[in-house]
């Protein structure tokens, strides 16, 4: 068993979507294949007759702001994201998280497009986009669209992505003054080398007051979500120790945390999540307050 | 674009070559450019070994599709030596990385190196001058299984200086002997050094041979059963599958082990599976690819049986019996006095069980053996195998060969840490090669790696101590199980030591000990660096804290009170008469550990800027055997010859595993012989040419093959005495041997030239000495049952994240009585490695099982410590030396890992007043532990 018998190269977007039509099935798109190549290697995902790699498409190795909008090419490694000033400046949730996608041989080729599209729960990229609201832009043989990202995901490992559709990149929306993210997650040095819990926040402070706030949780359910629930605690009030205490204990109540076995158990993911939050959600508070 | 072929840059040369179907770039590098310095560590994207430079970015080059790196420029290992000068006159000068790795001791057994000097040289093209955050970040996933962190960071900042000067590399100020001699004691540089940092050195998968077939084993998958079909017929009618070959086709013996014989070689219908990975067949195929489809399409058909997954439920009269014999592969007793009485006399009484997890080597060279016929019809074994004259014994068995007929040319090896003891695939790779004809070469996969190999035997160790309100202990009563898995393999060797050593390196009046080594059915558990004693350390040393706490003494005085010392008698009735340098190691550690932490290092410090993390010292002792021991004759051969360019050879069977073998026999040799170690040469592990140096364990070889290599070099300087004696008519006071010659009278002779002289009267100037060690005895009889013990304590800082679990030991001290230290630099290394290896089997590596099924059969799953958790280390070397060790040396090799995992726990202990009675650490239950206290 080879992992594919025909790996082609595609240099633009129409290129890859017909490259797709005319290749010998199975076929699949592939960026850095750090999931992709070690899935298939390991039986895990069943071999592919042909890849196309879309790490060659220049739109979609782009990093730029548009206006009011930062875009992130899927096809862009990770580790250039982490190191990007311009990422740092407006959304350091998304620089933390990329930069602790693996080791830094990975993040040279893993990308964020790959992280979003394998669709799991805690893929660190992806929970940080989930706190950004980023817009994912979708290329297919029917043409370019754009999706909310937490409509990209059907189930754990599926998105909801159609068979040619090529995720093109990310926006989201520059950092105003008031405006700031963080991102965090505790790992077990044992055994399995997924995390335990990943946490991002995006919010806006005015005054003392925290305006808007999104929140999100990996892994919590089989498709990432926001914790609206716990944003709302936070929402049109001051970060004081109240308030931060009922966000834990909204916690509690509305976040589903489950146990997975030799990895946490969901009491722990649950004490972790309180601690996390309080401990990111300052992050974001005193980033916020550098730009008011 | 489908391209037709890849055209790529391969260190600054251009290549066109025709794309192959899944091929990974490391393949195309290592298969069809044979530049083999890129090394397979994993395939799994976690070790870095396969590291390249693709146009300034470090990347794995294992799951980096080939076709991918087409126009793009890579670097290699063997890309950043420069050759300068002209043709024939022509030099090659090192990258500063190669030369600071040489000369900081960072090189061991060298397999993860060309993925570290890779990962460093990227890093210090955008990174001129990195700080030690910036390496650790950098080198995060680039795993050293040797563990030499503290040695790598430095070299590449000494690299770094040294390009921003364009001045040579500034050599780090090592610790050498207090009682250095002109050779031995003093700082050298590995000989096999400059091949392993550019990537020239060989290992066994670095192998082809012509015509060289591809061997994948079918493993059982399943931990219990009784095989009642095997289906090979699809398997066999592959295209390209040369043989397929079941137990009906081996030779002769059908089992191997390297005492007891219990593994099957391959499992026959009808006949037990007694762990996932029992083999069932082996196939040989022109490729990898089809030998492991081959190996896909095998079938077979078991009847289950029930599952015994742990040495407590296998020693359960009810259990079902795994072998023939019985579960209990042997039941080990100490006893020394009397312990009722002793427990009598006790003021106080603490009694307490504890488990350890079994760890997998994970050395990061999986196993390889390459089997093949020579023209004359003899069997060549090409593997790195730490028993080569052990290997060839169970090859020749099994094939029915005599012992003459079978060679085993050891290879360097990319780790070992005791599991490349046992039989791998060389037997598997010599029956298909006897069938076929055909060199074949049977290369184990991570997941394989992970699921056959021996591990370390899990244990629960219930301890019970006496003492009387001084702290003098008067009983110590332990009960031990040992997992030793579906096979003996040294099972019975490790629990042993486990055993002798389960009441610490202290004085007992009064012992008792049972221990059952028991047969379950999962994989075999045999050698281990530390074999067995870590195990019971770990027990006997928590015991000794939470004693100190009972009984309000100092932890570290409690200790000095009962330690062992110039003549003690140790539990197994043996009176130590000298090299006991424990309450030095204990001194040295204690007066740095007040002077860093004050005069309360265990006492628990809040972070002043984060109240969640909380800091403590812990501290615990050990002591470890050198050498066989227990009655085991214990010998090692070693040959010198005199060369006719006049430099010598030393020749020995023992095995280098990282540990720096070469380098102390070269410093012996040189040292005797009167020469500089360029004079010297080292030839290891060929059977056919270099004598028995006995298994490469139980600390052994310094001691042993070091002294065989002393008295041979006296022999050959005896030799040639007497030779120039008579032919120049000289009195033997008259002769000296210097470097490259001898000085006889007024004259000086080159050696070469003596060397010739001598081959021209038909006398080869060549010597061999088998050496013995004192003579043991067995357990049970008193007297001298180890020939020399190593001893050492080790101060840790942890810090604990009260919130999350999480724990660091950011710090550790550490003294190691070594006797004397031979090879300074290795030394380093040793002790490094150790206190690494000893920090991951704490807080890291964990291999889980269920019912016998392995979870973490990944690099992913099973985790060893990356450079992020090299703590900042102070070492001490103490040196009391033992009367038959060369030069006063003894065992180093497992010493420095055994007292790290105790000191952390009870540095754990110590900042948050949670007992880890359970390895490794779990920071949940931590966490768990903490809530239930403020409750
Ligand atoms: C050692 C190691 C450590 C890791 N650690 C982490 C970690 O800490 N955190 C973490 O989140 N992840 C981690 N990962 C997972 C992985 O590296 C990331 O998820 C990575 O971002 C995947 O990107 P990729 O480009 O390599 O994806 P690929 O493997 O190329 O693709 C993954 C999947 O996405 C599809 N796909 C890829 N790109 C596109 C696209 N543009 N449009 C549509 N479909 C696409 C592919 O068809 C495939 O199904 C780790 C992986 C390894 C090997
Ligand atoms: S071999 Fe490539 S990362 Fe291990
Ligand atoms: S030298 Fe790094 S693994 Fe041995």
């Amino acid at each position: 068993m080879t992992i594919w018998k025909d790996y082609q190269l595609a240099y633009s977007l129409v290129e890859a979507v017909e490259a797709y039509d005319q290749a010998e099935k199975p076929v699949c798109f592939v960026s850095g294949g750090t999931d992709l190549l070690l899935e298939i290697q390991q039986g895990s995902h069943p071999a592919m007759k042909t890849l196309i790699d879309l790490n060659h498409i220049n739109e979609m190795r782009e990093l730029k702001v548009m206006g009011e909008q930062i875009f992130i090419g899927a096809a862009v490694p990770v580790s250039q994201i982490t190191n990007s000033a311009l990422i740092k400046e407006h959304a350091m949730a998304v620089a933390e998280a990329t930069g602790l996608i693996g080791g830094p041989q990975v993040r040279n080729s893993a990308t964020l497009g790959g992280n979003v599209a394998h669709a799991l729960p805690a893929a660190d990229g992806m929970i940080s986009l989930v706190a950004m609201d980023a817009i994912a832009i979708t290329y297919s043989h029917s043409g370019y669209s754009k999706k909310k990202i937490l409509d990209l995901f059907k189930g754990p490992g599926v998105s909801a992505l159609g068979n040619d559709e090529i995720l093109v990149g990310f926006e989201f929306q520059i950092k105003k003054p008031g405006e700031g993210s963080a991102f965090d997650r505790v790992m077990r040095p044992q055994g399995v080398a997924l995390p335990i819990l990943n946490h991002a926040v995006w919010l806006r402070k005015k005054d003392d007051v925290v305006e808007d706030v999104r929140i999100s949780f990996g892994p919590s359910g089989p498709v990432p979500t926001r914790a609206l629930l716990v944003e709302e605690v936070f929402r049109g009030n001051k970060l004081s120790d109240e308030t931060i205490s009922r966000a834990k204990a909204t916690i509690l109540k509305t976040v589903k945390f489950r146990t997975s076995k030799m990895r946490a158990t969901s009491e722990y993911r649950y004490h972790l999540a309180q601690a996390l939050l309080e401990k990111v959600v300052k992050i974001a508070w005193n980033r916020a307050g550098e730009t008011e | 674009m489908k391209e037709m072929n890849i055209k790529i840059t391969v260190n600054e040369k251009e290549y066109l070559l025709p794309i192959i179907e899944g091929e990974m770039l490391s393949d195309l590098l290592r298969e069809r450019l044979r530049l083999t310095g890129t090394k397979i560590g994993c395939n799994e994207s976690e070790c870095g070994a396969c590291t390249v430079v693709i146009d300034g970015e470090p990347v794995l080059s294992c799951s980096y599709p080939a076709v991918k790196a087409h126009d793009k420029k890579v670097t290699t290992i063997e890309g950043l030596a420069k050759n300068v000068g002209e043709n024939g006159n022509s030099y090659t000068v090192l990258h500063p990385l190669q030369d600071a790795f040489i000369e900081y001791g960072a090189v061991q057994c060298g397999f993860c190196i060309p993925g570290q000097i890779m990962t460093s040289y990227a890093l210090l093209e955008k990174t001129p001058n990195p700080e030690v955050k910036d390496i650790k970040y950098a080198l995060k996933d680039t795993l050293c299984r040797c563990a030499g962190y503290p040695s790598i960071i430095g070299a590449i900042q000494a690299a770094s200086a040294s390009i921003e000067s364009g001045k040579p590399v500034i050599s780090p100020v090592i610790q050498t002997s207090s009682v250095g001699k002109r050779m031995v004691g003093q700082v050298s540089r590995r000989p096999d050094a400059i091949a392993k940092v550019t990537g020239k050195a060989i290992y066994s998968d670095d192998i082809q041979f012509e015509g060289m077939l591809h061997a994948r084993v079918k493993r059982a998958m399943i931990s219990a059963g009784i095989l009642t079909e095997l289906d090979v017929s699809e398997a066999l009618a592959l295209p390209g599958v040369q043989a397929v070959l079941t137990a009906k086709d081996v030779p002769n013996a059908k089992t191997h082990g390297l005492f007891i014989k219990d593994w099957p070689v391959l499992v026959g219908i009808g006949d037990p599976i007694r762990y996932v990975g029992d083999a069932l067949a082996i196939v040989a195929a022109d490729t990898r690819e089809i030998a492991s489809e081959a190996m896909e399409l095998i079938k077979f058909k078991y009847e289950p049986l029930t599952v015994v997954s742990s040495a407590v439920q296998a020693h359960l009269p009810e259990t079902r019996k795994i072998h023939e014999s019985g579960n209990l592969l042997k039941h080990i007793k100490v006893q020394k006095g009397t312990v009722s009485e002793g427990f009598d006399d006790a003021d106080v009484i603490l009694e307490h069980t504890y488990h350890t997890n079994p760890n997998d080597h994970a050395f990061i060279e999986p196993e390889c053996s390459i089997a093949r016929l020579t023209d004359e019809g003899k069997l060549e074994i090409y593997v790195g195998s730490q028993i080569p004259y052990s290997d060839r014994e169970q090859v020749a068995a099994v094939l029915g060969l005599p012992e003459n007929q079978v060679r085993i040319i050891g290879q360097l090896i990319g780790g070992g840490f005791g599991g490349k003891e046992d039989i791998a695939g060389q037997i598997h790779a010599a029956i298909l090669t006897m069938k076929t004809k055909k060199p074949v070469k049977l290369l184990f996969d991570r997941q394989e790696s992970l699921i056959v190999h021996p591990k370390r035997h899990a244990t629960q160790i219930n301890i019970k101590v006496g003492a009387k309100n001084d702290g003098q202990l008067v009983a110590v009563q332990t009960e031990l199980h040992g997992d030793t898995g579906a096979y003996a393999s040294l099972g019975e060797k490790v629990m042993t030591r486990a055993t002798t050593h389960s009441s610490g390196p202290y004085e007992v009046p009064n012992v008792n000990i049972d221990c059952y080594a028991m047969y379950t059915n999962n994989p075999p558990a045999g050698a281990f660096r530390g074999f067995g004693v870590m195990q019971s350390a770990f027990a006997v040393e928590s015991m000794m804290d939470t004693l100190a706490e009972a009984l309000q003494l100092d932890p570290i005085e409690l200790r000095r009170k009962n330690a062992l010392r110039v003549g003690s008698m140790t539990n197994t009735g043996q009176l130590l008469r000298d090299s006991v340098g424990l309450l030095e190691c204990i001194e040295k550690v204690e007066n740095a550990l007040h002077e860093k932490a004050g005069p309360n290092p265990f006492v628990p410090v809040q972070d002043p800027d984060d109240p969640t993390i909380v800091r403590a010292w812990g501290f615990a002792v050990a002591y470890k055997n050198t050498g066989l021991g227990g009655g085991a004759p214990d010998k090692a051969g070693a040959e010198i010859e005199l060369l006719p360019d006049g430099r010598f050879e030393v020749r020995s069977a023992s095995a280098e595993l990282g540990q720096g073998l070469p380098t102390v026999l070269q410093l012996i040799a040189s040292e005797e012989l009167g020469q500089g170690t360029e004079q010297v040469q080292v030839l290891l592990s060929d059977t056919d040419l270099t004598p028995d140096g006995g298994p490469t364990t139980a600390s052994r070889q310094t001691y042993v093959t070091g002294n065989a290599v002393k008295y041979a070099s006296k022999a050959m300087r005896d030799l040639l005495t007497s030779e120039l004696t008579e032919r120049y008519d000289v009195s033997p006071e008259k002769i000296e041997f210097k470097e490259g010659l001898a000085q006889i009278d007024r004259q000086e002779v080159q050696l070469s030239s003596i060397s010739e002289n001598l081959r021209k009267d038909g006398i080869i100037p060549k010597v061999s000495y088998t050496y013995w060690a004192p003579e043991t005895k067995p357990l049970g009889q008193g007297g001298d049952m180890h020939v020399a013990f190593s001893f050492a304590a080790q101060a840790a800082l942890v810090e604990v994240n009260t919130i999350t679990g999480e724990v660091k030991v950011p710090e550790v001290i550490v003294a190691n009585d070594v006797g004397f230290a031979i090879n300074p630099l290795g030394l380093k290394g040793q002790v490094e490695g150790g206190i690494i290896m000893g920090i991951g089997h704490a807080l890291v590596e964990d291999f889980i099982l269920e019912e016998g099924r392995v979870i973490t059969d990944r690099l992913a799953k099973y985790r060893v410590p990356s450079i992020y958790y090299t703590p900042e280390i102070t070492s001490f070397i103490v040196e009391h030396p033992t009367a038959d060790g060369p030069y006063g040396a003894k065992g180093i090799g497992e010493i420095c890992l055994i007292p790290t995992i105790p000191a952390i726990t009870n540095a754990i202990y110590n900042a948050i007043g949670v007992r880890v009675d359970k390895l490794p650490v779990d920071q949940e239950k931590l966490v768990t532990e903490i809530q239930n206290q403020k409750q």
